[in-house]
């Protein structure tokens, strides 16, 4: 029989892996119940179709590994990062950026790291970031405007998912529905317009953020519900956010030059960056203060890539880019042990051989 | 302690090829690899550098002092490169440019002065031109397998703009695998090369594994030896 090993701490059956990422996973449906109401059923073609496509590669490549496949696949790691992905990809991506997305997540940036707990970056953000980088074309222009779709429930309608599905799977023209996401038409925009006149674009609907301010708000109600979980703790989002928000309201408070503080907060990925991605108990930094310089880099870089960079959003970049310097920020940030007078902190020097 | 040829071109070829085991001139060989035709314009310029520097290092071998040995290597290994790169001017103009500044930068090229100073100057000029011509074989092959790899996965074509090395006969060769294939730019771009790289080094080391293992099973002959008890009670 295979002795399974089990490193401390040896936790109490009411918190296991399974149980943590089933709760995270069943946290982001607020978040995926509002996307669906306004962007159509794309959303939520592309993250169930996601989660399967996950699950199917982890068990495959579990399988190739030798490795026991019911008992990895029954730790919802893939599920969550399958889910992740589809929620991050835009609603009418065609099925092929999916299942891409999704495989390279598991295949590349998960499992030939060694699979669960063993991967330095986070692999939802890996698929993500293949795909924004392989396929601007689709991965920009498959955002249905929230005025277009939705809102008097028209997305909610069979027809409307018959029709989602013959666009994501057959490829059938998505022109009619698609846009820019108020971050892309802010940023592109406020250069030639006032602030006054660029809110008055269709693509924000009249209202704050175009929709996204709900779709935010219902990522943050689960993220609250995380916290109150003891699932994750409040230093990372705590910290991404106000680095966010303070980057804003310091360098770029006029809203006429700059995105204001409000759309940064309540517009893109933010909040669902802050809550779900960037919490990855394996790729982010484990220490309390380490969390916290850790959230702060997210939040900087979020702010430097919108606000200067070449993509409209950069919640993957920024994640990516402190996964980098997690290891590192652990190594400096320990916390002093009892019995000791100072904690041992820094990269120790290799022994002489 | 003098190799056989047979074992020089085994050494460039697999064992100690450039590209997959010493890991040598992956600056070119990641940069333009997005093509076959690229990847067989730079091998090809590779080889001729590394075959003219390898003979001349031979030649000159017991006359150069050891203290100025690698200037005078890079002197030889530049005057190659340049004679590659006015030939390569003059025969495949527009492949000289979509090369770029990648076939000056073959004098940087590691594995080139690594071959002069690891086996020329220590070695007679027939095995010093075949080690030269074997690690370059090694290299350019390498190189057009990576360049296949990404040109499939990025574009989803094979041998496209072959004419650019073998003239107006080579403008059809091109074969198209994927119709109304999305351009994949991540295969395309530099990230990609890495990823594919690492997939064949692991290629590599799963075949050499397997041969490994053959040859021992061979060597071991197999014992009828009675089944061991083994305990299993006890608990």
């Amino acid at each position: 029989m295979a002795l399974l090993t089990l490193s401390s701490p040896h936790a109490h059956g009411r918190n296991s892996t399974s149980k943590v990422m089933m709760t995270v996973t069943l946290a982001t449906l607020p978040g995926l119940a509002v996307m669906t109401w306004l962007f159509g059923f794309g959303t939520l073609i592309n993250t169930v179709l996601a989660a399967l496509v996950a699950v199917a590669t982890e068990a495959a490549i579990l399988k190739l590994r030798n490795r026991p496949v019911s008992f990895f696949v029954k730790d919802n790691t893939a599920l969550l990062t399958g889910v992740l992905l589809g929620l991050a990809l835009p609603p009418l991506a065609p099925w092929w950026i999916t299942v891409v997305a999704t495989m390279f997540a598991i295949i590349f940036a998960k499992q030939l790291y060694g699979g669960i707990g063993n991967n330095p970056f986070n692999p939802a953000m890996v698929g993500y970031a293949l795909v924004l980088v392989s396929f601007p074309v689709q991965m920009t222009t498959n955002w249905a405007a929230s005025s277009q779709m939705g809102l008097d429930g028209a997305a909610l309608s069979l027809a409307s998912f018959g029709d989602a599905l013959s666009t994501i799977f057959a490829g059938g023209a998505a022109d009619a529905f698609t846009g820019a996401t108020p971050l892309d038409a802010y940023k592109h925009q406020i250069a030639s317009k006032t602030a006054a006149e660029v809110l008055a674009e269709p693509v924000f609907n009249g209202w704050l953020n175009g929709g996204w301010e709900w779709v935010n708000l219902a990522f943050l109600a689960g993220g609250l519900f995380l916290i109150w979980k003891r699932i994750i703790t409040w230093h990372i989002p705590a910290s991404m956010l106000g680095a966010l928000a303070v980057c804003s309201l310091v360098l770029g408070w006029d809203e006429d030059l700059y995105t204001p503080v409000s759309l940064h907060l309540l517009s893109g990925a933010t909040m669902l960056g802050a809550f779900f991605i960037a919490t990855d108990p394996v790729s982010a930094s484990t220490t309390k203060l380490g969390r916290l310089i850790y959230g702060a880099g997210i939040g900087i870089f979020l702010y430097l890539i919108r606000t200067w960079g070449a993509y409209p959003d950069a919640v993957a970049f920024a994640v990516l880019l402190m996964n980098f310097a997690a290891p590192f920020i652990d190594a400096y940030t320990q916390p002093r042990t009892y019995g000791h007078k100072k904690a041992a902190r820094g990269l120790k020097k290799p022994e002489a051989k | 302690m003098a190799k056989s040829l047979q074992d020089i071109s085994l050494d460039g070829l697999w064992n100690n090829n450039p590209a997959l085991v010493q890991l040598l001139g992956l600056c070119p060989l990641l940069a333009v690899t997005g093509s076959v035709v690229n990847a067989l314009g730079l091998g090809m310029a590779t080889m001729m550098v590394l075959i003219g520097s390898n003979f001349s290092v031979s030649l000159i071998r017991n006359h150069v002092p050891d203290a100025v040995r690698l200037p005078a290597f890079v002197m030889i290994i530049a005057s190659f490169v340049t004679v590659a790169e006015l030939v390569m001017q003059a025969f495949t103009y527009e492949l000289y440019e979509v090369l770029g500044i990648f076939i000056p930068l073959i004098v940087t090229n590691c594995a080139i002065l690594g071959r002069a100073d690891a086996f020329a100057c220590k070695n007679p000029i027939l095995p010093s031109v075949v080690d030269g011509f074997m690690m370059a074989m090694g290299f350019t092959v390498v190189l057009v397998l990576l360049g296949a790899m990404r040109e499939i996965l990025g574009q989803g074509v094979l041998f496209s703009d072959m004419q650019l090395l073998f003239g107006p006969m080579a403008a059809n060769w091109k074969i198209e695998l994927f119709s109304n294939y999305p351009d994949f730019l991540f295969a395309i771009l530099p990230p990609g090369a890495f990823v594919a790289m690492g997939l064949l080094i692991a290629v590599k080391n799963v075949i050499d594994k397997r041969i490994k293992d053959a040859a021992e099973a061979r060597k071991e002959p197999v014992e009828a030896s009675a089944p061991k008890r083994v305990r299993v009670t006890g608990n």
